[in-house]
């Protein structure tokens, strides 16, 4: 299931500004890699590359080469909506849909791509919530609406609802920023269950959260202001804590910048 | 002893979290005055003409005759007779309108909000700045233009409801506009996230979180439209009799009913003038609140 991810040469566009630079990292399935970095150093725009999101935005483009288990994300013949349907995302703030119930959000996905059929609605619903921990929680109250449980249920029913539809890679941006330290626990967890199975990429503006969670964590950083920002290095996620090769890195994780 | 009944004495000394100062606290209440005063002021016309159609036209609302008859053969001067053909003729045309109107305003304020992006979505969104400044009598006339002289067809219902499509086609363009932009862009990332391609996305995510939003537009629409007098005067004669064909005949409707007997000195017909003006009020607050139930049921169960 789980893929692997090789970028070459990455630059990312908004219209004439370039915001990342010369990005080149390969990411292991059934791993999870942290990127971490100080704020605008391009580290989410990078990550939305992954699965063709960053191009949503009016005059987002990039320029070299995303593969996906060797597969260009970005030739012309492939379908971003495709792409999209293979890497899944999970974002800052919990978003699950206002008009839906907590089984209609799990279900939307597989919905939405033209499933019907009642019954495996129903058990990819339970597999998905149970892969996120949720389903003990609610599956007495499946009709309810999604917005009404905790920010911290709904980013695990945001997580649900993206793993429905069974991606092979998932992104996350910054999954836990708006959570409190027990929910940010819960996800945590589900993060190493959930890396048997996913190739798993997250973005994190916290040092521990990434020495926790991550096997590998790629440091970004920018040269200055209104520069773009450039993978700085990565490594296996003991080797960034302990030891890293570049003097940034340390300065960055030791506290004195960033 | 001495020191505290000399502390409870002396004025204190001047402390921030104290009384707010003399000057603040009468700015503070001018300006409750002149809030209230401009309510006041405000609400006085609307409470009167409440009040004055209330009183004058209520009495034959209770008739059922009123629902049910035409003024057909009634002359001025006799009691009598209902307000159906003008109700019906009303209601037909709102209907027929709202139906050509708002799907081509949806669609409108989907490409602007969704898809619009440069030279043409400008053109068009002031192509709608201009319409919704359109007097409705330019409208009436540009659709006798097209409708009787070019086209040399008769004055129907139907006409009418041209007319009033293009001015109900803004109102609910802008309303719209403004609802999907609600619509946090989160909603539609987490969407295009699971691989739902961007139609879908606004016909299953974007239109229904802004649902209730967009059912309220279309009623003020309809309430502007079911007022609307120019367009009947120009394109839809009054007639006593019922007419529910909107491509033959003149056609009644209410704000023509009350401008045909509004001069006539007997009462019975002043009172039908009263009358009718209080149907058109209810008809657009029935509407109003139907549209408001429909809109909350369209939610999920909680």
């Amino acid at each position: 299931m789980a893929q692997r991810i090789d970028v070459k040469d990455l630059n990312v566009y908004y219209s004439s500004f370039k915001a990342v630079e010369g990005v080149s990292m390969a990411v292991d399935p059934r791993t999870v890699t942290a990127f971490i970095g100080p704020s605008g150093c391009g580290k989410s725009t990078f990550l939305r590359t992954l699965n063709r999101m960053h191009e949503v935005i009016p005059g987002g483009r990039v320029e070299g080469s995303v593969q996906l288990n060797g597969r260009d994300l970005y030739a012309k013949e492939v379908d971003p909506v495709a792409v999209r349907r293979t890497v899944g995302m999970v974002f800052q703030r919990p978003n699950p849909f206002p008009t839906m119930s907590i089984f209609d959000n799990v279900a939307a996905g597989l919905r939405l791509n033209g499933e019907k059929r009642k019954k495996v609605l129903a058990e990819r619903v339970e597999k998905s919530l149970r892969g996120a921990n949720l389903w003990n929680e609610v599956k007495d109250r499946l009709a309810k609406p999604g917005a009404g449980l905790s920010g911290g249920q709904q980013q695990r029913l945001c997580i649900a609802r993206a793993i429905a539809v069974q991606p092979q890679v998932l992104l996350m941006d910054e999954p836990c920023s708006a959570l409190d330290p027990i929910s940010t626990m819960a996800v945590e967890d589900l993060i190493n269950e959930l890396k048997t199975e996913y190739t798993i990429v997250i973005v994190t503006h916290n040092m521990q959260q990434a020495a926790r969670v991550s096997d590998r964590t790629a440091f970004f950083n920018l040269a200055a202001t209104g520069k773009p920002g450039r993978l700085v290095e990565i490594n296996d996620t003991d080797k960034i804590f302990s030891n890293p090769t570049e003097k940034a890195t340390e300065d960055y994780i030791s506290g004195r910048f960033g | 002893m001495s020191a505290l009944t000399q502390d409870t004495l002396s004025p204190a000394p001047a402390s921030p979290i104290d009384k707010p100062s003399a000057g603040r606290a009468i700015k503070d209440k001018l300006a409750t005055v002149a809030v209230w005063t401009a309510f006041g002021i405000a609400i006085i016309p609307l409470v009167w003409i409440l009040y004055t159609v209330v009183d004058r036209g209520a009495n034959l609302l209770f008739d059922p005759h009123w629902w049910t008859n035409s003024q057909r053969g009634i002359v001025a001067r006799v009691a009598g007779g209902g307000a159906y053909h003008a109700i019906i003729g009303t209601l037909l045309q709102a209907a027929v309108t709202a139906i050509i109107a708002v799907p081509i305003a949806v669609f409108t304020a989907i490409y602007l909000v969704e898809y619009g992006r440069g030279k043409l979505a400008r053109t068009v969104s002031f192509m709608v700045d201009i319409l919704t400044g359109i007097p409705s009598i330019v409208a009436a006339l540009f659709i006798y233009a097209v409708w009787v002289t070019t086209f040399g067809l008769e004055r129907v219902g139907f006409a009418v409801c041209l007319a009033l499509v293009l001015l109900m086609i803004p109102v609910v363009v802008r309303s719209t506009e403004e609802m999907l932009k609600l619509v946090p862009n989160e909603l539609r990332e987490a969407s295009y996230a699971l691989g739902v391609p961007k139609w879908k996305t606004i016909f299953k995510i974007v239109l229904p979180t802004s649902f209730s939003g967009i059912v309220t537009g279309v009623l003020l629409g309809l309430a502007r439209i079911m007022g609307e007098t120019a367009p009947l005067l120009i394109l839809g004669p009054y007639s006593k009799s019922i007419n529910t064909d909107l491509f033959g005949g003149f056609m009644a409707a209410l704000p023509t009913m009350i401008n045909q007997d509004r001069v006539e000195s007997y009462d019975p017909a002043l009172n039908r003038v009263w009358a009718a003006a209080l149907t058109l009020i209810v008809l657009v607050m029935v509407l109003n609140i139907a549209g408001r139930v429909i809109a909350r049921r369209s939610k999920v169960s909680r």
